[in-house]
């Protein structure tokens, strides 16, 4: 924050960034401090709650008592939360359910995306218009909540993970942005590859895929997230057997509901007895372990989204 | 910043070709290829080419059509079918007898429909909160994109482009936790207001401030989305003209007015078409989560309708017939919003 309040003389940092042209009239000081503030009470908001989460989750008990609730400042710390929660059965089940869910499914959208994508992206190629048609349809009509699970469901869905995989695996979206990506890759690198004796695939695999890292990393990020965030899909196929939830769904039971975690002590799971609540920081931890991955995995994802811009800017 | 730019045009461009090569307007598709695209005539799934030329294409693109068939296979299976599958909300739908055996029922669940005050209901919510988002979440992202855009400082931008961007990814089952947590009632608000004798106001459970309670959900966790489309639209504003309007005495928000807005008007109006056209989509999961602890008569909104009174009871062509209504209606407002952007003389989300 403090160079934000900084004079309005420094010298300019690097020569593409000059720091203020010099037609702009210097900044007011109350402008300064109302932007300063501004900007610096978002990233509080933002902040402050995952801050409190992840301090609450290693705090002990003792410490949560004498804050009433979460605590902002740190009064004893332990890991104990975590040893609870990793030796709890359902905790652990999931957090497999969940990175299998993850791991399987990105595979399969991003497998079939990039075809997909690649197959659509060469200009003039037969029905490619026709066939983009059918996917952009999508983005504008579906048939709406209960005709998807009914069709799910007769295809024998019901209680199985493939219910949590394959209706989502396609986002129209992401085949977009990669096709806009493989139409804008060099053609002469492959007309050279055609003239070698390349077939489609060996382009795809060899010429276009390598160009095209950043934008690949991306579309697998968004992809994975997506996967990892699964919820209501498994509220609708898998709502009865506690076995197969993912962790959005423990989360969501044991955290945001507040039911008893079936691996504790007296375990009365299926009792919304608020007495029996697992303990706060627990609950915490629980918390913490579904926004670690995302978060630990959000700078790369950042990195490469600016990467992938600059390659686009350069192409466009 | 560059997919969501990409994808602007992309789906312009897809729409673009719905026009011009879509089945709908065939008579169109031939004028077009015999004035300017000779070389393309018979793209269009090989309509207006001879038959010759389609085989050669075909051969030659076969396997760039093989390689489009899986994505194509899921989208017929689990979009187009369920398309089909609408026809259940024009019949008394029962899951033993399926589709081809269950009695049709014309409209008589569309009349159940609209005689049901809870729907009703759902839909005065929808449109209110739909309302209230419009103008309290709408404006803010562009704001706060204004406002990063003046910070000189690369590295503080973006890193505050950075922090307000992660809560995007969050699931909505981890943001209602969160806010639980701060505003609930054993939450940090509520321990702050205790301590300090001034009541309690659980804030989670409150079906009257229910509505900026969800907005400001979705303030925290997609604003920081909504900056880089914005973000993205600045950054294309030549700067040249900010120096000359400074140089013919033009001020700080005179430039603003003058240069920034305008220069921003057509990605805020293609954003604001896409949500026009969601108007009916209002948070499905995080209603849904939330339902519990507020009531229904609050948080009940036709999506969250289409699923209790479709999946929860089992009357499933019950909920179809609010999933017909609800995608029927935003079509139209899809169209209108449209139609409302070209009186403005912007694109859109399609051309003219």
């Amino acid at each position: 924050m403090t160079t934000l309040t900084a004079p309005p003389a420094r010298v300019a940092g690097r020569p593409r960034h000059p720091d203020r042209p010099t037609w702009e009239e210097p900044p007011t000081v109350a402008g300064q401090g109302a932007k300063g503030l501004t900007l610096g009470a978002v990233v509080v908001l933002i902040l402050l709650p995952l801050y409190c989460v992840v301090l609450t989750s290693f705090s002990t008990p003792g410490a949560i008592n004498r804050a009433g609730g979460l605590v902002i400042v740190p009064d004893g710390l332990t890991l104990d939360a975590y040893t609870t929660m990793l030796r709890d059965e359902t905790v652990r089940r999931a957090l497999l359910v969940t990175s299998g869910i993850t791991l399987v499914g990105t595979a399969v959208s991003m497998a079939v995306s990039v075809l997909c994508a690649y197959g659509l992206s060469r200009a003039r190629s037969l029905g490619h218009r026709f066939l983009l048609l059918v996917l952009v349809v999508t983005m504008f009509v579906n048939g709406g909540l209960i005709p998807t699970f009914l069709v799910v469901n007769g295809l024998g869905g019901f209680g199985k993970y493939w219910a949590l995989i394959l209706p989502s695996a396609v986002s129209v979206f992401n085949i977009l942005v990669l096709r806009s990506f493989y139409s804008g890759t060099a053609s002469e690198l492959i007309d050279a590859a055609r003239m070698d004796g390349a077939n489609e695939w060996r382009i795809l695999w060899s010429v276009v895929l390598p160009t095209s890292r950043a934008v690949t990393a991306v579309i697998s990020l968004f992809y994975a997230v997506g996967y990892w965030n699964t919820f209501f899909n498994a509220m609708l196929y898998l709502p009865a057997d506690s076995q197969k939830w993912p962790l959005q769904m423990v989360l969501y039971e044991y955290v945001n509901r507040g039911m008893n975690m079936p691996g504790q002590v007296n375990s009365g799971y299926g009792v919304a007895g608020h007495s029996q609540t697992a303990p706060l920081s627990l609950q915490m931890a629980v918390v913490v372990l579904t926004l670690l991955p995302v978060t630990v995995v959000f700078p790369f994802m950042q990195k490469h989204f600016a990467k992938g811009m600059l390659t686009g800017a350069i192409k466009g | 910043m560059a997919s969501t730019v990409a994808e602007q045009g992309e789906e312009e461009q897809g729409e673009d070709q719905e026009r011009v090569g879509g089945p709908r307007r065939p008579a169109r598709v031939g004028r077009r290829a015999r004035v300017g695209r000779r070389a393309r005539a018979g793209s269009a799934a090989g309509r207006g080419g001879n038959r010759l030329t389609w085989r050669i294409r075909l051969r030659r693109d076969k396997s760039l059509i093989l390689m489009t068939l899986p994505a194509i296979g899921l989208l017929l299976v689990f979009n187009y079918l369920p398309m089909v599958g609408t026809v259940t909300a024009f019949q008394f739908y029962d899951p033993l007898d399926g589709i081809r055996g269950s009695e049709w029922a014309g409209f008589a669940n569309f009349r159940q429909l609209f005689g049901d005050p809870l729907f009703w209901h759902a839909m005065e919510n929808t449109l209110y909160i739909s309302a209230v988002q419009l103008l309290l979440f709408f404006p803010i992202p562009i704001l706060l994109a204004l406002l990063l855009n003046s910070v000189l400082n690369s590295r503080v931008r973006s890193v505050i482009q950075a922090i307000t961007f992660l809560p995007h990814f969050y699931s909505w089952v981890l943001v209602v936790t969160l806010f639980q947590q701060m505003l609930g009632g054993a939450g940090l608000l509520n321990h702050f207001l205790r301590e300090h004798q001034l009541g309690t106001w659980d804030v989670m459970t409150d079906p009257h401030t229910f509505a900026l309670l969800v907005t400001s959900q979705v303030v925290w966790k997609d604003a920081g989305w909504g900056i880089i489309v914005f973000l993205a639209a600045l950054s294309a504003i030549d700067q040249n003209l900010y120096e000359a309007a400074a140089s013919d005495g033009a001020g700080r928000w005179r430039r603003m007015w003058h240069i920034t807005l305008p220069g921003m008007r057509s990605v805020i109006v293609l954003m604001l078409v896409l949500r026009l056209g969601n108007t009916l989509s209002v948070g499905f999961e995080q209603l849904l989560i939330q339902r519990y602890a507020v009531g229904h008569d609050a948080a009940d909104v036709l999506d969250t309708f289409s699923y209790y009174y479709g999946i929860g009871t089992q009357n499933y062509s019950y909920g179809a017939a609010a999933g017909i209504f609800k995608s029927v209606i935003s079509l139209l407002l899809i169209w209108g919003a449209n139609k409302l952007a070209h009186r403005f003389g912007e694109d859109g989300l399609y051309r003219k």
